[in-house]
């Protein structure tokens, strides 16, 4: 008989870290060979319409540029709560209140200058948003609370407290739909290149991405969150106050998912809906764990997840391939992927009894 | 308006409707107990019910066999609850991130299959869905007849299965031999209980638990397949087994006053009262935040829930 036990390894040099997404994405990307054809497509004009639809034309491209951003604010929030170990589920709810926080402000804010509202506008969501996540943090920190679970609970907690406003005091008067008025024109993000929707929020993230990439190179407070997230007792008896360090991880990771809320709606959707957000929070989780929770990581698995789900809208009209095939591909990174960590620490050897 | 609500037949109805709404989310509670119990928690549940209730349509309306299509959407959830196993119990990999990543892919998954088959019509497909079963002489009683035995066949069946889990988990060697592995895997180990095997089976069979929850929401409550079928029960599931303590009786009756709630605010639509409904649909979530403030103090969390068992660092 033929079994398999896995045992620890050497740690892997440096250069394995780069390789191993790159491989995951690869392996995604062949495994996905399967649901094209059993969906009947012609696998190779499949993947060509998959890339020519995401970065064919400049259209699509800058397209994929809009639908990465807010994957990278997600994404990278995520993967600042988990490096820390703080297993924050809950950029959906995070990005949903900063959606809901600025819509309240960009409905009221009439007569208020551009270069004034557009800072405390993305203020607003990321407070919101670090609000949001700061809940299950100190529920964490103070009464034992699982993360996990708290997290992903309060996501469906916000949906129904953006569905009683949305039907409530936030509706748009005269409509019947759940759906709020629209912003003023002064909350509008700005385009910033003719003919597209590429939009501040891209240079934006990108901006994002430098910033915690600083903070946890250079920044006390990132190394003391990352050394919350080795070894969270060590982190106390070295003198981090490691409930203070959670919180305001968690406030970090919530408010970017509350800035990424803020871009859907002052560039994409002007007003707020109950679909603002196909997932994003969810994807989020992907990404962190595609990108190894390292800033540069998150940046490339946003615009790779991008290339996929703009990609599959390009290919499912020229191949009939349905468009779902964007989710599930997203679902096999995810697991592809956890393999292939598995890998880095692990090796699987084969024995014969 | 008091009177509307205090008369029998809306109190009927009322806990009819209950009773249906609890039935899905019974199943799954059910389920993933059986599968926590053991030490893994399977959030690809969500996942799992989505594709329990799209494959259980699809096969329904091909095969025109209603049970042929709860058998095959026990079916599915047992094929995924077996990825689930692989990953976390074999591999030994995180359960949270493995889940997400199952429930991600099976939400695809169930909406690229439907796409596949049935295009994307104006009209929905619809399936002839079950009809209740109405027990004679029971469903006489007043108020209660009507609404407790004059329910679907799997609303019994989810009923009868509470006291035959907990028979199960609490009265017999099978039982003692889950709630070990999920206690300590160790113990269980050392003492010849298989604990790969076992937390498989466990995952397996409350697999086939949360496929069947799946499949209820397209047979009965619903005659078609719709996106957003699921909308939450999964999740909420996870949270009735936190609140009921990990024990199968509570579970279900957490279930039971979420469908109270959710029915109550279907009903109070349906008269026309203006009710700010998200409220009511809020409760059951915020209900297990609160009740899982204290968990980890008390004893019922199994306790190497989370923990992957690798047999080679037994002594380390």
């Amino acid at each position: 008989m033929i079994g398999f036990k896995i045992v620890k390894r050497k740690p892997l040099p440096g250069w394995a870290r780069l390789v191993i997404p790159v491989a995951a994405i690869i392996v995604t990307l062949v495994l996905s060979a399967i649901p094209i054809l059993i969906a009947g497509g012609n696998l190779w004009k499949s993947y060509y319409f998959l890339f020519y639809g995401a970065l064919g034309t400049r259209y699509n491209l800058l397209e994929t540029f809009v639908k990465a951003s807010p994957l990278i604010f997600t994404g990278l929030g995520v993967a600042f709560a988990f490096r820390a170990k703080f297993w924050n589920i809950g950029a959906e709810g995070q990005l949903l209140a900063g959606a809901l926080t600025a819509t309240w402000v960009g409905i009221n804010a009439a007569g208020a200058p551009k270069i004034l509202l557009l800072p405390v506008f993305i203020a607003c969501g990321f407070i919101a948003g670090g609000i949001w996540a700061a809940i299950p943090a100190t529920l964490k920190t103070k009464l034992k609370v699982d993360d996990v679970v708290s997290t992903l609970l309060l996501n469906y907690v916000m949906i129904h407290i953006m569905g009683a406003l949305l039907f409530g005091p936030l509706q748009q008067p005269g409509s019947s739909w759940p759906r709020s008025s629209e912003i003023v024109e002064a909350a509008k993000y700005p385009m910033l290149l003719v003919r597209s929707r590429f939009h501040l929020g891209i240079p934006l993230a990108f901006f994002a991405v430098a910033i915690i990439w600083f903070i946890n190179d250079k920044v006390v407070f990132g190394y003391q969150s990352r050394a919350v997230g080795v070894n969270i007792k060590a982190a106390h008896f070295g003198g981090i106050n490691t409930t203070s360090v959670i919180l305001r991880t968690a406030i970090i990771s919530g408010g970017l998912a509350g800035v990424a809320g803020v871009g859907e709606l002052c560039a994409i959707q002007y007003r707020l809906i109950m679909d603002i957000s196909p997932g994003y929070g969810y994807s989020g989780i992907v990404i962190a764990m595609l990108g190894n929770l390292h800033p540069l990581g998150v940046l490339f698995s946003s615009f790779f997840f991008s290339v996929i789900i703009v990609g599959a809208q390009t290919m499912s009209r020229m191949t009939g391939v349905p468009y779902y095939i964007a989710e599930v591909i997203q679902g096999m990174a995810l697991m592809v992927m956890l393999v292939f960590l598995l890998l880095t620490e692990y090796k699987i050897m084969v024995i014969r009894k | 308006m008091i009177g509307e609500i205090l008369n029998t037949a809306f109190i009927t109805g009322l806990i009819g409707a209950a009773m249906r709404m609890a039935t899905p989310i019974i199943f799954a509670t059910l389920g993933e107990i059986i599968n926590e119990r053991a030490g893994i928690l399977n959030l690809g549940i969500e996942g799992i019910m989505l594709m329990g209730a799209m494959t259980g349509f699809l096969v329904s309306i091909t095969t025109g066999l209603l049970w042929i299509g709860v058998l095959a959407a026990a079916l599915v959830g047992m094929i995924l609850s077996l990825l689930m196993a692989f990953l976390t119990v074999y591999l030994g990999l995180s359960q949270h991130v493995s889940g997400l990543g199952i429930t991600l892919f099976s939400t695809g998954l169930a909406m690229f299959i439907y796409r596949i088959h049935f295009g994307s019509p104006l009209v929905p497909p619809i399936v002839e869905p079950f009809t209740q079963v109405t027990i004679p002489l029971l469903s006489k009683i007043p108020v209660i007849g009507p609404s407790l035995f004059d329910q679907y066949a799997l609303t019994y069946i989810a009923v009868l299965l509470i006291p035959i889990i907990s028979i199960i988990l609490y009265k017999t060697h099978i039982g003692l031999k889950i709630r070990t592995v999920g206690e300590n895997p160790l113990a269980a180990d050392n003492v010849g209980v298989n604990v790969y095997l076992t937390r498989t089976l466990c995952l397996v069979t409350g697999g086939a638990l949360i496929g069947i929850g799946g499949s209820f929401l397209t047979l009965d409550h619903q005659n078609m397949f719709l996106i957003d079928v699921i909308g939450g029960r999964g999740w909420v599931s996870i949270a009735m087994v936190i609140f009921g303590n990990w024990d199968p009786l509570k579970g279900a009756l957490g279930a039971f006053i979420f469908g109270f709630l959710d029915g109550l605010q279907l009903r109070l639509q349906g008269l026309g009262i203006k009710v700010p409904f998200d409220i009511f649909l809020m409760i059951p979530y915020l209900m297990t935040i609160i009740a899982l403030v204290g968990v980890s103090r008390k004893a019922a969390v199994p306790a190497c829930l989370l923990k992957p068992y690798r047999r080679e660092e037994k002594g380390v």
